[in-house]
């Protein structure tokens, strides 16, 4: 059937049931033209149950960060209508100032990643507090009436959720929303409340039994600063004046800052909101959380490369500010790894690198050996091993499973270091390797960090450090490398933890030494006269600097001296590790290409550069110029990039028609025929409404056959 | 300004005596003269800091410029491929201003392209400037081809504001526009005296020529200046020259000279279809290496992503290859965006009707969007592709329907893959939209001429054949009676026999009665009526009140179609 219609622009096709049946799961996998490698199906397996893995744990970690968040919550909000249950004294007096009990909940700009928030704030909502939480967004709420009537109608149905009311209610809750009004809504809670009162010995129960007698009404404004004013103020207004009838609370999901607060609403009716500020985590904190626990960890195989990682970071600095792009990206990358490189099957949890290697094919092997860190290793054996490598397959296997436990143990290693290394740096003045773990890991992937000059500099200010500092970021190291899971450590904990003692010697020492240093200090202080106050400083200053190095200056060079030679030891950039290809992915430019897309630049060199797309070599030409031979739409998109910005549609085409006339037969006289061949008539026709499809001119009616040009760039 | 007292004084007193014209000229001279030399300094003094003000501009581009290569090269371009798009073009090159150009500047590109087929000259843009500049001197003497232009020079001069005008005329010694800028400067100085003295306003036209000569001077010093912010000044120039003039630049030729009948959409169809596609060979590779993605492409759908189609070259054969190839076992839906009367609403309709078998009407787009998403859900071994040629089509990139479309894509269990064409076309999704479809872009550059998706497109080079609205009034008219049928053809006919009077406003009801009367194919105006209540149902003819409250009947269909229609009814009579 074909997609062609002059009266249609749907087509549906429907298999027949049969053949629908043998279209099963397992046709989506690696299958690719390619390479028809053996291993795809298990590649294919271990991307899935890796992806599956790092999702669940992204999941838990967005759960842990904002619980705190939702847990103050909770208690705010069963805080806030406590007194109605009671209904003492004092809430009737705070009644008379009708305050909304409101949650501000300052959320970030990365407003896509909000949902996810909200989705699991209403969940938690339900299951502890109420059963009456409605979630509103400003695009469904463009007045009063339709913020009433999303309101009641989600409020409604969550009753029948819980009540599983059947469709006679249906009918009614249909019905009721015509007349969507306070005093309807507040019925309406009176009969549900009751209802579950009577109904507290039915079987029903249960279900509710965890809210209380009657629950507040929470109502959730997701984006609060995309609402109209005059709505949110009649609505704060309206129900300020029904709260003693309706336990409500508001929570207003707010992008910006609490001050919008105070923006949109007058002082008249923000002092009808009793409000409480929630802050919940800056996004870039959950990113570093998320990387840490992502990619700083050796639990998964899985790694990224540091250009790739850079375009992920960027894109979330420059772009979006939304943790989900970044996941999504990742998830990207291990479906590209995974896709693409053939031997990413090795790329798995230790425990099975043993069985994987010992099953892999011989094209595998080749595959192996063609890898060009692979080459490199050969090329350092010796050259009985180097023949052996490339012709014996069994002894390869041996050879990289053995090279790709060193590579696990080289992440490892990595990792606690390159922590140690960040409490370091971390606390140096101006940062010079970067405030964040993230940009310290890149600057470790990038090259070796030991020869940039900001590592340099670093070190010159570890020199600097004060022997507290100092302490503590030895006992974090010291903590670091116990819980590094590194066999290796034994004897950096062991040296660091001699450091240690030897401080706390130092103290010791210092304290017996401090009485005789207080000496010249008393007379310093003795002494009242300026011209002897400078001098004594200047003797003070000249003894220091003639002085060698106290204990302490030493023992503080021998601390940075040791974690340089950590550093240099363990921090190698992942390049230069044998069969690193397996483990990480470095397709940086495929992923931006999907990512973050330039469609504008795409057109722009196809119409100004065809050579680029269509290698001919009569379509090569240099200097930025176009060949008279290019396809029509390329000449007559360069044609119109002459004009102005009407273009006249009789010279455009007498001019496209000269270009084209000369391109097909040279020697002609083109210029003075007037008349224009249909052909080219027509091939004009169709590239201009090409251009017109692609936006670049429209037609005008200003003037009879002109068109008006949309664009001004690309000239 | 500071002019002697005395010599006000005189002025004061009213009285009109002979004064030779070497007299008034030497007047004018001397005392323009000083004060147009005063002026000047002051100028000069501003172009000084105007100048200083374009360095720091230039100098924070240069840092933009860097930065952005930072930028740039950080988001690893550097490591750029060869399939991959010229990522390596600026920004800056891709969106810039409108720059002033020239009615014969295409002509000359034509040309050129036509006169040296194997090595190109790019254009030299260096010299328009100057060439520009030029005109307005030899305006006066020009011909008349070259009025175009001039008028454009001039347009551009008027129409600045003045102080815009002395910045930007000061700095640019070769711009000779010099005559009306000190005209205005002493129009401005002399606005009180000059209803006084009448001798000056006669010798001002002339003395221009000199006052130039007297302040040229001045100038030279700060020449190596001007030379660096030449540049600048000529861009600034050149952008407000491009944005002053309402007026249409272009000749006034019509298509009507090459004296050619408007191709109607069939033989252009025809014409095309002879024409040799050039570069067969190379768009078959590019093709090629695009069909190899397609596996992929199946993949990521899988998992959860959704994938947009973006470059040069009608996408249509691509996707239909890919539907033909890898979704023929599993439920589709193919939307022709750039079908003209394409909607959400009918999307949604073949949604719910054809897949999902749903007989019944919902009340809002919105509605029926929540009973798929709750179908998608309750039923896991739902799955449905859908392929969406042009996204970003006339009709579907309204901001309601992408957010529709964007939360069906969101469904996991619904595959979208969709192609975009034109060059704004990313600015429709913000953020929530674009997390919602999830997208993966691909560059498919296919080069191919985009023949569906412009053959419904109404273009101005096509003529209208109306073969469509032809076929649909015929279609209307054989349900009808054949009274029925007799009335539309007398409106019909009625209408053609007025075809050359432009201001015809249709056939008044009350004329219309009587003449259907006369033909005996109605016997009272409620009849009539009731058959004009149907024709307006079916859109066939339309009815306007005339300023004097009389209803006019319209057929709204252009004279030959009309004619067509009539000459169809008499065969078939």
């Amino acid at each position: 059937m074909s997609t062609c219609s002059v009266s249609k622009g749907c087509f549906v096709f429907k298999p027949s049931t049969k053949k629908r049946r043998l279209s099963d799961k397992t046709g989506h996998d690696f299958r690719c033209p390619s390479n028809d490698s053996e291993d795809t199906q298990l590649r294919f397996v271990t991307c899935q149950s890796l992806w599956n893995q790092i999702k669940s744990e992204t999941e838990q970690i967005q759960e842990d960060l904002n619980k705190q968040l939702l847990d103050n919550l909770v208690s705010f909000l069963s805080r806030s209508h406590s007194d109605f249950q009671e209904k003492t004294t004092e809430w009737t007096c705070r009644m008379k100032f009708r305050e909304i009990p409101t949650a501000a909940l300052v959320l970030g700009v990365n407003v896509t990643d909000h949902d996810l928030t909200f989705r699991g704030l209403s969940d938690v909502l339900q299951d502890n507090i109420t059963p009456y939480v409605a979630l509103l967004e400003a695009k469904d709420c463009p007045g009063i009436k339709n913020l009433m009537q999303k309101l009641m109608g989600q409020l409604m149905n969550c009753d029948i959720d819980v009540d599983s009311m059947d469709d006679e209610d249906c009918v009614q809750v249909s019905q009721n929303r015509i007349r969507c009004s306070m005093p309807s809504l507040i019925s309406w809670y009176d009969s549900v409340t009751k209802k579950t009162d009577s109904e507290t010995p039915s079987k029903k129960r249960n279900s509710s039994s965890r809210h209380w007698r009657s629950p507040p009404v929470v109502v959730i404004f997701k984006d609060m600063e995309s609402f109209t004013t005059k709505v949110l103020q009649d609505f704060i207004v309206i129900s300020s004046q029904h709260i003693h009838e309706l336990p409500l609370v508001l929570i207003f999901g707010i992008a910006t800052s609490p001050m919008i607060i105070h923006r949109l609403l007058p002082h008249s009716v923000s002092s009808l909101l009793c409000i409480e500020l929630f802050q919940s985590l800056s996004c870039k904190e959950h990113l570093s959380t998320i990387i840490d626990k992502l990619l700083l960890t050796s639990r998964f195989p899985f790694k990224l490369g540091e250009k790739v990682l850079q375009v992920l970071i960027n894109i979330f600095l420059y772009h979006d500010f939304s943790v989900q792009n970044f996941i999504k990206g990742f998830q990207l990358c291990i479906v590209e790894h995974f896709y693409s490189q053939p031997l990413s099957v090795l790329c798995c949890h230790l425990v099975d690198i043993k069985k994987r290697v010992y099953s892999l094919s011989h094209d595998q092997c080749e595959n192996i050996r063609r890898l060009p860190s692979f080459r490199r290793y050969v090329e350092k054996q010796e050259s009985g091993k180097q023949i052996e490598l490339l012709t014996n397959d069994s002894f390869l296997k041996e050879e990289t499973q053995k090279l790709l436990e060193d590579l696990h143990v080289y992440h490892e290693n990595y990792v606690s270091i390159l922590r140690c290394l960040h409490v370091f740096t971390s606390s140096l003045p101006k940062y010079p390797l970067g405030k964040q773990i993230r940009e310290l890991h890149c600057a470790c992937l990038e090259n070796r960090v030991w020869e940039t000059e900001e590592y340099e500099s670093s070190l010159q200010l570890a020199r600097m450090l004060n022997k507290t500092d100092l302490v503590t970021m030895l006992q974090q190291c010291v903590e670091i490398l116990i819980a590094s899971s590194g066999k290796e450590f034994d004897r950096a904990i062991e040296k660091l933890k001699e450091f240690l003692t030897q401080f706390q010697n130092l103290e010791a020492e210092a304290s017996q030494e401090r009485d005789v240093s207080v000496s010249p200090q008393k007379e310093l202080q003795k002494k009242t006269d300026l011209y002897h106050l400078q001098k004594t400083l200047l003797e003070l200053k000249e003894s220091r600097r003639s002085k060698k190095l106290t204990k302490f200056e030493m023992l503080r060079f021998e601390v940075v001296d040791y974690i340089d030679s950590l550093v240099r030891r363990y921090l190698v950039p992942a390049d230069n590790r044998t069969l690193h290809e397996i483990v990480y992915f470095n397709a940086a430019a495929v992923l931006r290409g999907h990512l973050n897309a330039a469609p504008r630049t795409a057109l722009h060199t196809a119409l100004n550069n065809p050579h680029w797309y269509l290698k001919n070599q009569a379509l090569k030409c240099d200097g930025g110029g176009i060949s008279n031979k290019a396809p029509d739409i390329c000449i007559v998109y360069k044609l119109h990039l002459e004009c102005g910005r009407l273009i006249n549609l009789a010279d455009w085409l007498e001019a496209f028609s000269t270009v084209v006339m000369a391109a097909e037969e040279p020697n002609a006289d083109a210029a003075s025929s007037d008349q224009v061949d249909d052909v080219i008539h027509a091939r004009f026709i169709r590239a201009v409404s090409e251009l017109e499809l692609l936006g670049f001119i429209k037609p005008s009616k200003q003037k009879t056959d002109h068109v008006a040009r949309l664009t001004w760039g690309g000239c | 300004m500071s002019r002697p007292e005395g010599m006000r004084s005189s002025r004061h007193s009213l009285q009109v005596k002979f004064v030779p014209d070497e007299d008034v000229l030497k007047h004018i001279t001397d005392d323009t003269g000083t004060k147009v030399r005063k002026e000047k300094a002051q100028l000069s003094v501003s172009v000084k800091r105007f100048v200083k003000k374009l360095e720091n501009i230039s100098d924070n581009e240069a840092q933009e410029i860097l930065e952005e290569k930072n930028y740039v090269a950080a988001l690893g371009i550097c490591t750029q491929d060869a399939v991959g798009n010229g990522s390596n073009i600026s920004g800056g090159e891709v969106y810039s201003f409108q720059t002033p150009k020239r009615s014969n500047k295409m002509a000359e590109l034509a040309s050129e392209l036509a006169q040296t087929p194997e090595q190109n000259v790019s254009p030299d843009h260096s010299k328009c400037p100057e060439k520009m500049a030029k005109t307005p001197q030899n305006s006066k003497l020009s011909s008349s081809n070259r009025v175009q232009q001039t008028s454009k020079k001039k347009e551009f001069v008027s129409t600045t504001p003045y102080r815009l005008r002395k910045r930007l005329a000061a700095p640019d010694p070769y711009l000779e526009s010099e005559s009306e800028y000190s005209a205005s400067c002493s129009e401005e100085e002399e606005d009180e005296e000059e209803q006084k003295e009448v001798s000056t306003i006669i010798s001002d036209q002339k003395t221009p020529a000199k006052t130039k000569a007297a302040s040229t001077p001045p100038h030279r010093n700060s020449l190596a200046k001007k030379r660096k912010a030449q540049k600048m000044g000529n861009l600034v120039e050149e952008y407000f020259e491009a944005h002053s003039s309402s007026k249409v630049l272009t000749s006034d030729r019509t298509l009507q000279k090459f004296r050619k009948r408007r191709l109607n959409q069939q033989t252009l169809y025809d014409l095309l279809k002879n024409a040799p596609l050039a570069y067969a060979a190379e768009i078959r590779d590019l093709n090629q290496q695009h069909e190899s993605l397609f596996s992929k492409w199946m993949l990521q759908l899988h998992l959860g992503f959704n994938i947009v189609l973006y470059g040069l070259g009608s996408k249509r054969d691509l996707l239909e290859k890919f539907r033909t190839s890898l979704l023929q076992d599993s439920v589709h839906l193919v939307v022709n965006g750039y079908f003209p009367s394409i909607t959400v609403r009918s999307i949604l309709n073949s949604i719910t009707e054809e897949v999902l078998d749903h007989i019944g009407t919902f009340r809002s787009p919105l509605d029926q969007l929540e009973f798929i998403t709750k179908r998608f859900k309750e039923d896991s071994s739902l799955e449905l592709y859908v392929l969406i040629h042009n996204l970003d089509s006339q009709m579907l990139r309204g901001e309601r329907s992408q957010q529709i479309l964007a939360q069906l894509s969101s469904l996991p269990s619904i595959y979208l893959i969709a192609s975009i064409d034109h060059i704004n076309a990313p600015l429709m999704w913000d953020q929530a939209k674009l997390s919602l479809y999830n997208w993966l872009w691909y560059e498919t550059t296919t080069f191919s001429p985009y023949v569906e998706e412009t053959s419904y497109e109404n273009s101005l080079l096509v003529q209208q054949s109306g073969s469509l609205a032809l076929s649909s009034l015929m279609h209307v008219l054989h349900s009808l009676t054949l009274n029925a049928r007799g009335i539309f053809r007398l409106l019909a006919q009625h209408q053609l026999e007025k075809k050359d009077n432009p201001s015809y406003p249709g056939l008044s009801f009350q004329d219309f009665y009587q003449q259907c009367r006369e033909a005996f194919l109605v016997n009272s105006d409620l009849t009539l009526r009731a058959q004009l209540t149907e024709f307006r149902d079916h859109k066939l003819i339309r009815t306007k009140r005339g300023a004097d409250g009389v209803e006019y009947l319209l057929i709204p269909v252009d004279d030959s179609t009309l004619t067509d229609f009539l000459e169809k009814e008499d065969e078939d009579v």
